[in-house]
């Protein structure tokens, strides 16, 4: 039976015959541009549809908003003056300063070094992080699922089967990024307001089934790809089996480590953490939270056969009450 | 923000939009509740969010499904009682209690279909058994359960109407089988009862995953009382002893139950359970489950007294499913509920000496 927790290879637990490396994205937010291009690639891609009315929301740049049924990358972000600044780098050191050693001389550099340190701005600095499904080792939204419309795929992903999902919405409450969600065809709201023009959408396919990142498994079968990672153009996004991804990480947040950059820290690296470290690995300048991301995730899994167990425990009670007042005589 | 000096001349901002670093906010009514609004008063805190935006989705899932924790544990504790009946040979109560086993669930698996986002596509949830998935599971066992509470429900039925039920032969196979039909299904209700409680649990949703240790003991208690008090409004006292004590039981099992919970939780993860609508729901259940005890224990013998103690208890259970739900379907809209309990637990960590199992890392 596969573990619940901890390290371990999700393809091979899923009993895949041919299990392929790993496959992850490494997301290099401090080489971000927020362009959005992985946004618009993937939506073209996977044909999903547009969702919202393309209101503004007031968060800087950010108007998709949140990860959702029909947006699978979102480019957050985040404006940030000098003392918000100073905390990102004082929490970045006191995570250095744990004991994990970290902090060493760079990597020997490339005969040509591109210039990839990000501008030092003690004043202002803008925060831009394209988020993605995690792809987790333990995924709470597969192993929540009734159908087994959601499963995982021999690079270690996990995708839905559109076609099975019925709808029930477990996967959505069950996820620990908030990644998943059920479509709705947004046409909920009359419009109210005089000569606004919606325009013609095109069909919303795949209407309440639960939607989410396949990490275009249709790409990844061909040898391609995902659509965001093939079209982002300062290479902030990366994609390639998880294990490289990973030693990419480390080497990139050394160098800026090595450069005083010490805000900068990784994100689901660690195969030790509740969800056993998740498929897309990210750098961040700042606190998890910051960006919209949970500081603690744990894959509620992890705590089942605990549950089932007081469950049992529970429903025993329940039968030993009504055995007591059958039993208990005509009173 | 100031990023240059006319900035300061701005006009103050007077609600709209989230500023990133919201503080300790308390619910205290219209105004703030929603979050669009900083409170005046409220110093900032140590708490961020990103635009005070969800860090994990509410379960999509509307009334339907509270309906179906009620009705799920009704029917599965009435399925009890009745194979307590039939056992001791109470007929009254045993055929009440069998017609509310097969209602109760019936209504309730109309309500799970409808919540579904592709209806027609139910049968799915019996594609596969997984272990993994207490939706699943509970699929299974509410297929079993209704399977036997159905036959036992229509030989009553069929007694009932003077035996008029086009049956033909197959009434002696009915008769033969009702008997072990009703243990297969009392067999599945304490299943039924509780499986609900793993079912919310068991998600990232901050305050159903933070009562995971209880919220099995309050979901059985609940559904005793409920079905104890349904048997009340149904069964002339004469017959209804076994209703009134399991009524006590799960009156006094919810209660300890409840105030355990309340107790355990992390603080700021049971808070919406005290605020708000679910709140208020949680308290007045608590109050009817108090009454309609007092009331089974002091006048549980005299039929309008029973009558009134037992829809009190019907209520309070209902209240108790319909304020769970609600409360964590609120936990998860406000970011707070996620990202503090989730900090300070991973600095309780690290304050232990243990630092090697955050998601965040240096290296």
């Amino acid at each position: 039976m596969p573990q619940f927790a901890g390290p371990t290879d999700p393809a091979a637990d899923a009993r895949w015959p041919d299990v392929r490396p790993r496959k992850g994205f490494f997301t290099d937010t401090s080489i971000c541009i927020g362009c959005k291009a992985c946004e618009v690639a993937c939506k073209e891609w996977n044909r999903n549809p547009r969702d919202g009315d393309l209101e503004l929301l007031g968060s800087s740049y950010d108007n998709t908003g949140a990860l959702g049924a029909s947006t699978w990358r979102h480019v957050a972000f985040i404006e940030q003056g000098r003392e918000r600044i100073e905390q990102a780098r004082e929490s970045g050191r006191a995570l250095v300063d744990l004991g994990m050693p970290g902090v060493g001389a760079p990597p020997p550099a490339d005969p040509v070094p591109a210039d990839t340190a990000p501008p030092d701005t003690p004043e202002f600095r803008w925060l831009m992080s394209s988020d993605v499904c995690k792809h987790c080792t333990h995924a709470g939204c597969l192993d929540a699922c009734p159908t087994g419309a959601l499963f995982r795929t021999e690079f270690g992903t996990v995708v839905i089967q559109a076609d099975v999902c019925n709808g029930c919405g477990t996967c959505v409450a069950a996820c620990p990024f908030g990644v998943v969600e059920r479509r709705r065809d947004g046409t909920a709201a009359p419009k109210t307001k005089r000569g606004e023009r919606k325009g013609e959408q095109p069909e919303v396919p795949n209407l309440g089934v639960a939607q989410k990142c396949t990490l275009c498994y249709d790409r990844l079968i061909d040898d391609e790809t995902p659509a965001c990672a093939h079209t982002c153009p300062t290479t902030s996004i990366k994609f390639g089996d998880r294990a490289e991804m990973v030693s990419l990480a480390r080497e990139r947040v050394a160098e800026l480590h090595a450069q005083g950059r010490t805000e900068a820290r990784l994100y689901g690296a660690n195969e030790l953490d509740g969800v056993g470290g998740i498929g897309s690995v990210f750098l961040l300048l700042d606190e998890p939270e910051v960006y919209g991301l949970p500081p603690d995730p744990r894959v509620a899994t992890a705590d089942l056969p605990r549950m089932y167990k007081l469950a049992g425990l529970a429903a025993g009670g329940m039968i030993a009450a009504a055995v007591l007042s059958v039993l208990g005589g005509r009173s | 923000m100031t990023t240059s000096e006319s900035d300061s001349l701005r006009p103050p901002e007077t609600g709209g939009r989230r500023r990133r670093t919201g503080g300790r906010r308390r619910r205290t009514g219209a105004g703030g509740a929603d979050g669009s609004r900083e409170m005046p008063m409220v110093p900032e805190a140590e708490f961020t969010s990103y635009y005070g935006r969800p860090v994990v989705k509410p379960a999509p899932w509307g009334h339907d499904i509270a309906a179906y924790l009620f009705l799920g544990g009704l029917g599965g504790g009435s399925a009890l009682l009745a194979a307590g009946a039939q056992l001791t040979g109470q007929d009254t109560l045993r055929r009440n209690c069998r017609l509310a086993a097969i209602s109760a669930v019936g209504l309730g698996t109309v309500a799970l279909v409808r919540d579904l986002g592709r209806p027609e596509r139910f049968l799915n949830m019996l594609r596969t058994i997984k272990l993994t998935s207490p939706m699943s599971l509970g699929s299974w066992i509410l297929s079993a359960f209704s399977t036997g509470a159905g036959v036992a429900a229509a030989a009553e039925v069929d007694r009932m109407t003077g035996q008029r039920l086009p049956l033909g032969p197959l009434r002696r196979v009915l008769r033969a089988v009702e008997g072990p039909a009703g243990l297969e299904a009392a067999a599945f209700a304490p299943a039924l009862a509780v499986y609900t409680a793993v079912l919310l649990a068991d998600t990232a949703t901050p305050t159903w995953h933070a009562a995971h240790e209880e919220l099995p003991f309050v979901f059985v208690s609940s559904a005793s009382l409920a079905s104890a008090g349904l048997a009340m409004v149904t069964t002339p006292v004469a017959q209804a002893a076994a209703a009134r004590k399991l009524a006590v039981l799960g009156v006094a099992g919810d209660l300890l139950a409840t105030t355990i919970m309340h107790r355990r939780m992390d603080p700021v993860a049971a808070e919406p359970l005290h605020e708000g609508r679910a709140g208020t729901m949680m308290r007045l259940s608590e109050a009817l489950a108090v009454a309609g005890g007092i009331g089974t224990v002091l006048g549980g013998r005299r039929r309008s007294v029973a009558v009134a103690s037992g829809l009190a208890l019907l209520a309070a259970s209902a209240l108790t499913r319909f304020g769970v739900f609600e409360a964590g379907i609120e936990s998860a809209k406000d970011p707070r509920y996620t990202i503090e309990p989730q900090k300070r637990r991973l600095a309780a960590r690290r304050a232990a000496g243990i630092t090697n199992d955050s998601i965040t890392t240096a290296d």
